[in-house]
């Protein structure tokens, strides 16, 4: 198991945004965690890197390769963001820093794990730039954000959370942000990258219907806590919690329409 | 208790804010009936007393009372923050006015106006003043009012556009509202907060202009008791007896600080939301 | 860039024509008979009438208004009627002790402000951040003249260290001296208007730090503190500039007052006695100066930032 979450409890002025969530990830595994705005999901992922807003209280247990980090000094937390751990944010428009280059932002983890040197960084950050499919990748690492469509920037957000070639991935709404037209494509860049590397994967959202075509297996939260925990075949055909049969109400219609597409039954 | 007045209460710097202004208020309307000793009484033979019995802070270098000098000062402080306070309240709800609820030549050229008068520190135009009708209280009332009302019509002015232009002013004039109706139930409301925070803020500005101009000359006359004059005063012997100048310090910044912490805590209390998108945070003009 | 420079190059001279106006007609038409006002309710009315003419006010007003402006453009500010001498000539004296006196105040104003206003954030909630938070707050309601006061009676009369008043009058020959002589009045402007400052970088910073850009650095391999000052440091420093304007602004006012306390020969004192003596031609040119300086730097402010944010650059693109 690369990644075991037991009994995570995070409180944020009072309030338990996460009440007792347990689950584990194993290596190559993909994970979905899915529930309703407000559930917990984000803060679980945020408590995983030890990225969560000032003030919040968090117990319970987070262990990777069996390593505790709930409690580690935030120096020891930073070596393994991107380079164990990477992170994809919702909201490509101000994940990105406005007054930086965006081969810059892609460069920077290297630099940060890796050490390399300046010419290095370039050709390094040309490549993760192709590898996400951004067009022109010479031109474009001079570019800055705001000068970049939503999907492309999103494309940098990947690029930058796996240019440090992590183990685990964990992707928070990545595609919830972006132009319906767009958000197959980013999806299928996703998944195509994740596999070619092994990699594991957190995937966040609240559309079933997206994480159908990610993932193996879910939980699903409500209110902080775990409801349902069953491979996504399971919730599709037979979700046994009202969240699920809730969120699975709100997929069809997508699903519906997707299996039209392909031409497939359902 | 009216919920914002109960968020003004509940922190430290809430209670501190209103404990000042409700105090110095309290004074100014004291000393109109009692104060310890005539402030404008000398007693040579007893001047530059430590503080002690009677003279609970001491005395200046004519033998005044400084105490009963700075209660009566604060009736010269509050008449300058109130007034100003209102001139500026006129100033920057006309100008906020027509720059936003006229027709489109009008507001543009009141946008480009507004822009060019925030220019003059309230400084100068209160030389301007003086350097044609002589000094006064009067000077440091309309220089603060006109340049702080200026600058409460800037921060002002597109908050009311904005409200203006919002779905239930819309509705609220589809449904029949006359346009005198839709500006008081809906459009002053929403304005009040952002409004009422600025005119704290200006009275603090013009608490400090007082203190500044009185020294300079401008603004109250030498027989007049204002904390800024008291300052001026002493500070010709501040080599002899360097610290009762404290004392109209001290009374000012207190004031001062009272009146920012009241506008910060009821930027907070009213509407925290509203005022943060349009004057994030306040920075004050450099009075004297 | 150049559309944008110019652009704003055409409002800076919009705003200084209606400065201009502004300043011309509180000073000349509003108080109705200026030479009476000048030579004073006593003056007989050949004085009054002689005054008049040599002043220029028998003319139409138009006429006046171009007049000066005409010699402004031409490099001659007018000459005062009481002393002779020419008003640039006096101005470009004075400034030798009012522009460095105004830049040491500016770099005080930073150097207290950017570190203790980016702590008093990291700090927040915590013992130190509030103290700060405090100290600022008090340090801004302060009045700038006590402040002065205050220094001086600790630096000059109990320590002995710095003059309490005067400048050299060898000026800037003497460099130390002058700079000596300068310390005090700078520490005071620089030290209220950092207060004041120094609550918005505070605010600055906190915001920087909860911006999303600052996690993402965290979430590939900085630590908080360095994403925080890596990426959020560089955002309050523009919003610095942004602000940069006002506390110029507020510094040139600052230095009026605090030249008047430590009786330096600079361009604020010479204003105020100029108000007070009513020499309306001097104060008239002076005003305008003033008024051009603040709407000046606000417009090279306003380039410079333009200039760095690439935001704005790149629109053009």
């Amino acid at each position: 198991m690369t990644l075991v979450v037991d009994a995570l409890v995070v409180e944020i002025d009072g309030t338990r945004v996460v009440d007792g969530v347990s689950f584990a990830v194993d290596d190559g595994q993909r994970l979905g965690l899915i529930g309703e705005s407000g559930s917990g999901k984000s803060m679980t992922a945020l408590a995983i890197l030890g990225l969560l807003p000032d003030g919040a209280r968090v117990s319970g247990s987070i262990r990777w390769d069996g390593v505790e980090l709930i409690g580690m000094p935030d120096r020891e937390l930073a070596r393994l963001r991107g380079d164990e751990i990477g992170m994809v944010f919702q909201e490509p428009r101000s994940a990105l820093n406005p007054i930086r280059t965006i081969g810059r932002q892609i460069a920077e983890p290297m630099r940060i794990h890796e050490r390399i040197g300046r010419r290095e960084a370039r050709e390094r950050m040309v490549a993760e730039a192709a590898r996400v499919q951004l067009p022109a990748p010479e031109s474009i690492v001079d570019r800055y954000p705001h000068q970049l469509s939503g999907g492309q920037r999103q494309r940098v957000a990947i690029a930058m959370a796996l240019a440090g070639r992590p183990r685990l991935l964990i992707a928070d709404e990545p595609t919830t942000a972006l132009d319906v037209t767009i958000q197959a494509e980013v999806l299928d860049l996703l998944l195509g990258l994740v596999t070619d590397e092994g990699m594991s994967l957190v995937f966040i959202t609240h559309d079933l219907a997206v994480l159908s075509q990610v993932a193996t297996d879910a939980v699903v939260l409500e209110h902080g806590r775990v409801v349902e925990q069953a491979p996504i075949a399971t919730l599709l055909t037979a979700p046994a919690s009202p969240v699920t049969q809730a969120l699975l109400r709100d997929a069809t219609a997508t699903l519906w329409r997707a299996a039209d597409d392909d031409g497939i039954g359902s | 208790m009216p919920r914002w007045l109960h968020t003004l209460l509940s922190s430290w710097t809430g209670r501190f804010a209103v404990l000042v202004v409700v105090g110095i208020a309290l004074t100014a309307v004291v000393s109109v009936f009692w104060t310890p000793f005539d402030p404008m009484l000398s007693d040579v033979r007893g001047r530059w007393a430590a503080p002690s019995w009677p003279h609970l802070l001491g005395t200046d270098g004519t033998g005044r009372d400084i105490l009963s000098l700075l209660m009566a000062g604060a009736r010269t402080t509050a008449f300058v923050a109130v007034g100003a306070g209102l001139v500026a309240t006129l100033v920057g709800i006309s100008l906020a006015a027509l720059g936003a609820l006229t027709v489109r030549w009008v507001r543009e050229s009141i946008a480009v106006l507004v822009d060019i008068l925030i220019a003059f520190p309230v400084l100068m135009i209160a030389m301007m003043i003086s350097a044609v009708w002589g000094g006064s209280l009067w000077v440091v009332v309309f220089a603060v009012g006109i340049g702080f009302g200026v600058s409460i019509a800037r921060v002002t002015r597109p908050e009311l556009r904005r409200v203006q232009q919002s779905d239930f002013v819309l509705a609220g004039r589809a449904s029949g509202l006359t346009a005198g109706q839709n500006l008081a139930r809906h459009l002053l409301p929403n304005v009040a907060p952002v409004f009422i925070v600025q005119l704290s803020w200006s009275m603090a500005v013009a608490v400090l202009a007082e203190a500044g101009l009185s020294y300079l000359g401008f603004g109250a006359s030498l027989t007049e008791a204002s904390w800024g004059t008291l300052l001026a005063d002493l500070q010709r012997y501040i080599g002899v007896h360097p610290l009762t100048v404290v004392w109209p310090g001290l009374a000012i910044t207190v004031t001062v600080l009272g009146l920012n912490l009241l506008g910060d805590a009821l930027r907070e209390a009213t509407d925290p939301t509203l005022s943060r998108r349009s004057a994030q945070v306040h920075v004050p003009e450099v009075i004297a | 860039m150049i559309r944008y420079a110019l652009t704003r190059g055409a409002l800076l001279i919009a705003g200084l024509l209606v400065s201009s106006a502004i300043i011309f007609l509180t000073l000349r038409v509003f108080p109705g008979d200026v030479a009476q006002l000048i030579a004073g309710t006593q003056a007989d009315p050949q004085t009054v009438e002689a005054l008049r003419e040599s002043l220029g006010l028998d003319k139409p007003l138009l006429a006046q208004y171009t007049d000066w402006i005409g010699g402004i453009l031409r490099g001659d500010l007018g000459t005062s009627q009481l002393s002779g001498a020419s008003v640039g000539a006096e101005l470009a004296e004075k400034s030798r002790v009012t522009v460095p006196l105004g830049l040491m105040a500016l770099t005080v104003a930073l150097l207290i402000a950017v570190p203790f206003g980016v702590a008093s954030a990291l700090l927040r909630g915590r013992a130190g951040g509030t103290a700060l938070s405090i100290g600022a707050q008090t340090l801004a309601a302060v009045p700038v003249i006590w402040a002065g006061m205050m220094l001086v009676v600790v630096f000059a009369h109990w320590l002995g260290w710095l003059p309490a008043q005067g400048f050299p009058r060898t000026g800037w020959a003497t460099p130390a001296r002058a700079v000596e002589s300068l310390l005090l009045p700078a520490l005071t402007i620089g030290i209220v208007e950092g207060a004041m400052l120094m609550r918005f970088v505070r605010s600055a910073t906190i915001q920087a730090a909860g911006e999303d850009f600052v996690r993402t650095a965290a979430a590939k391999g900085l630590t908080r503190r360095q994403a925080l000052v890596r990426h959020g440091i560089p955002a309050v420093g523009l919003s610095i500039v942004t602000v940069l304007g006002v506390q110029i602004a507020g510094i040139v006012v600052g230095s009026v007052v605090i030249e008047q306390l430590f009786t330096l020969p600079g361009i604020g004192r010479m204003l105020v006695t100029d108000v007070g003596t009513r020499d309306l031609v001097k104060v008239q040119s002076e005003l305008l100066v003033l008024t051009g300086v603040v709407l000046i730097i606000g417009f090279l402010v306003d380039l410079a930032h333009h200039a760095i944010d690439p935001r704005q650059r790149a629109e053009e693109s």
